[in-house]
């Protein structure tokens, strides 16, 4: 188990690096110029200002020697400064991430629960077509963009019928709605992909054991069938957050919310590189984790795969010793 | 008759087992043809998608007349007969601005098609026929690719490429969808590679260029090929996406996402503003996503 832990973190350390490399070669290898974007909309800067600018900024150094020491950097916890405001980037995205926090943290237990519900009374109910219905609105909300989600609840919870408030700001009651269009494309992946779980683990031997000895339509659904195939719906977990994180941008747009999708799409607009760069990198940070949990997860919940683990021999479970196979 | 004659590639002559269920191109457009009439939500999904192509290449057929034209008397009126999708607060006909925004979505949605199935077949077929460091490589780049979520690398990509064009949102979103084509590419790459199709071509002294060519590329393509209308989809989400955030057409060049953007402060009073170019962008990537899903399900199972 070490062994594989070891192998795990350093193959996630290693994502990690080259997530920040692509991301510097993106950024600051094209021909962009931080520090036109730092001296901003004042036109007053004279050439030798703005060259004198670029030496503070490091600029006229070389590429490599510019990628060791933001490298460097980034290796205490330094991401550098906004070329906007001049503060921390990890200070920024720090002050910007409980908003965010608060509501893809919601939206991801609501689109947990929707989904779990979904696929389970699509599974138990007797009726066909309740079955069809419920199973044609994941492809619904994987199609909706999640702006046009947000501006329908808008349109009906805040304008139409006046029960939440509109803008997203300050207490729960602004949390719902936001929380509601996150919600959607997670309840709908869960919900997909558990609802075809859920039918392939209905025909395996265990459920008519189940079945014989007595157990109640509830009790085999839910405690026998239910457990099983939640099991395959955890791989889905990173590429949820991942969404959850961009789904946040949109959303933050949407009801005029502050947080990390806000700061996002204003280091966008403003090319603030250092900031975009951040945001990203915690983005590869969250998911290499995610994953990295539910790769542990996953060992804890389904003992054969440490059996198998054991028996296959490590060599496997090298840092590149995935790249070989099918 | 020589060894690579008797290996030719799918269409003509099929190789074995395991990739006659993957016609070539031409057979799979006839079957799904004949598929979509045996379903009518995939074949109303398919109309769909033909006539909003219709109106990118053809605007004028659905909305004469210029869509930016002012008319002060008809500003933000409901849908009606006379202005389908209702008025702006300039009276500009909302129908028509869509219909003429199609013809911006669409080209960057095909574009970011194109770049990312472009790349990523090209990046799954180097990975998956010539292995060992250059499949190392490669793979690394595409788990990169894959931790960064989808919208912050298009995002990250805009911040670089600008944000005036929607042709560069394409690209972006393009970009974003390299590494799932790439992976579907070279796991198919790899199964073709090991069939005795190719073996037999390369025994019979073919050069290497013509097995990847002839043999091992146009036997690979099947999988990636269902999955473009399922990118097309998603492209449009994507593009859509970007220029609701401001990223790409700006106002007044009308473009779905912008519109959207634009009728949002309208949401009280003129509801039809944003959610019926919404529900416009929401009905096409439903209708892709459903032939997709129709095409897969018939070339996939059986």
């Amino acid at each position: 188990m070490a062994r594989f832990l070891v192998g795990r973190v350093l193959q996630g350390v290693f994502v990690l690096w080259a997530a920040y490399t692509l991301s510097f070669a993106v950024l600051y290898a094209l021909p962009s110029d931080p520090a036109a974007i730092a001296a901003g909309a004042n036109n007053s800067v004279t050439p030798e200002q703005l060259a004198e600018l670029r030496h503070e900024m490091g600029l006229d150094r070389p590429l490599a020697g510019q990628y060791l020491a933001k490298l460097g950097g980034a290796l205490h916890g330094d991401l550098g400064t906004s070329l906007q405001s001049g503060e921390p980037v990890t200070s920024l995205i720090g002050a910007a991430l409980p908003p965010t926090l608060a509501v893809a943290g919601l939206g991801l237990v609501l689109g947990a629960l929707l989904g779990t519900g979904l696929a389970v009374l699509a599974t138990v109910t007797p009726y066909r077509w309740l079955r069809q219905a419920l199973l044609g609105l994941p492809p619904l909300g994987v199609a909706i963009p999640s702006f046009v989600v947000g501006l329908l609840l808008l349109q009906w919870f805040a304008f139409a019928w006046n029960v939440l408030p509109a803008i997203g700001e300050g207490g729960w009651r602004g949390l719902v709605l936001p929380a509601a269009t996150i919600a959607v494309q997670p309840a709908a992946l869960i919900g997909q992909v558990l609802a075809r779980s859920m039918e392939g683990e209905l025909g395996k031997d265990y459920v008519d054991v189940a079945r014989a000895k007595g157990a109640g339509p509830f009790r085999v659904n839910v405690r026998h069938v239910l457990r099983n195939a939640a099991l395959p719906t955890l791989t889905l977990a990173g590429l949820l957050v991942g969404g959850l994180l961009t789904g946040a941008i949109v959303v933050e747009a949407v009801f005029s919310r502050n947080g990390l999708g806000r700061i996002t799409q204003g280091a966008v607009a403003a090319e603030d590189l250092p900031v975009v760069q951040g945001v990203v990198l915690l983005g590869a940070a969250v998911f290499v984790t995610v994953n990295l949990a539910v790769d542990l997860l996953y060992q804890v919940l389904d003992p054969r795969l440490a059996i198998e683990r054991r028996t296959a021999g490590t060599a496997r479970f090298t840092l590149f010793g995935l790249a070989g196979r099918g | 008759m020589s060894v690579t004659d008797l290996a030719r590639p799918a269409g003509e002559r099929r190789p074995g087992p395991g990739t006659a269920r993957r016609p070539g191109l031409p057979r799979a457009v006839l079957r799904s043809l004949a598929v979509l009439l045996r379903h009518p939500g995939a074949a109303l999904s398919a109309l769909w998608i033909v006539l909003v192509v219709a109106a990118a290449v053809a605007p004028s057929l659905f909305a004469p007349g210029d869509p930016l034209a002012i008319d002060p008397a008809a500003r933000l009126q409901g849908p009606s007969l006379d202005h389908l999708f209702g008025t702006d607060r300039l009276g500009r006909d909302l129908f028509g601005e869509t219909v003429h925004g199609t013809g911006r979505t669409l080209p960057a949605a095909a574009l970011a098609t194109v770049v990312g199935l472009g790349a990523g077949t090209l990046l799954g077929l180097l990975a998956g026929f010539l292995r060992a460091a250059t499949d190392l490589v490669i793979m690394r780049l595409i788990d990169v690719l894959l931790s960064i979520p989808g919208l912050l690398l298009a995002l990250m990509l805009v911040a670089v490429l600008g944000e005036g064009d929607t042709l560069d949102v394409g690209i972006a979103i393009g970009v974003a969808a390299v590494a799932s084509t790439a992976r579907v590419m070279r796991a198919e790459v790899l199964r073709v590679s090991e069939s005795g199709f190719v073996e037999a071509a390369r025994t019979g002294g073919a050069r290497w260029t013509r097995v990847v060519l002839r043999h091992v590329l146009p036997n690979s393509l099947g999988p990636v090929w269902v999955l473009t209308l399922l990118l097309f989809g998603e492209a449009i989400l994507g593009v859509t996406t970007l220029s609701f955030l401001g990223f790409g057409a700006q106002p007044p060049t009308p473009e779905w996402g912008a519109l959207v953007s634009s009728g949002r402060d309208f949401l009280g009073s003129a509801w039809w503003l944003s959610l019926l170019p919404g529900a416009v962008v929401a009905l096409t990537v439903l209708a892709a996503n459903r032939v997709s899903h129709a095409v897969e399900e018939r070339t996939g199972r059986r």
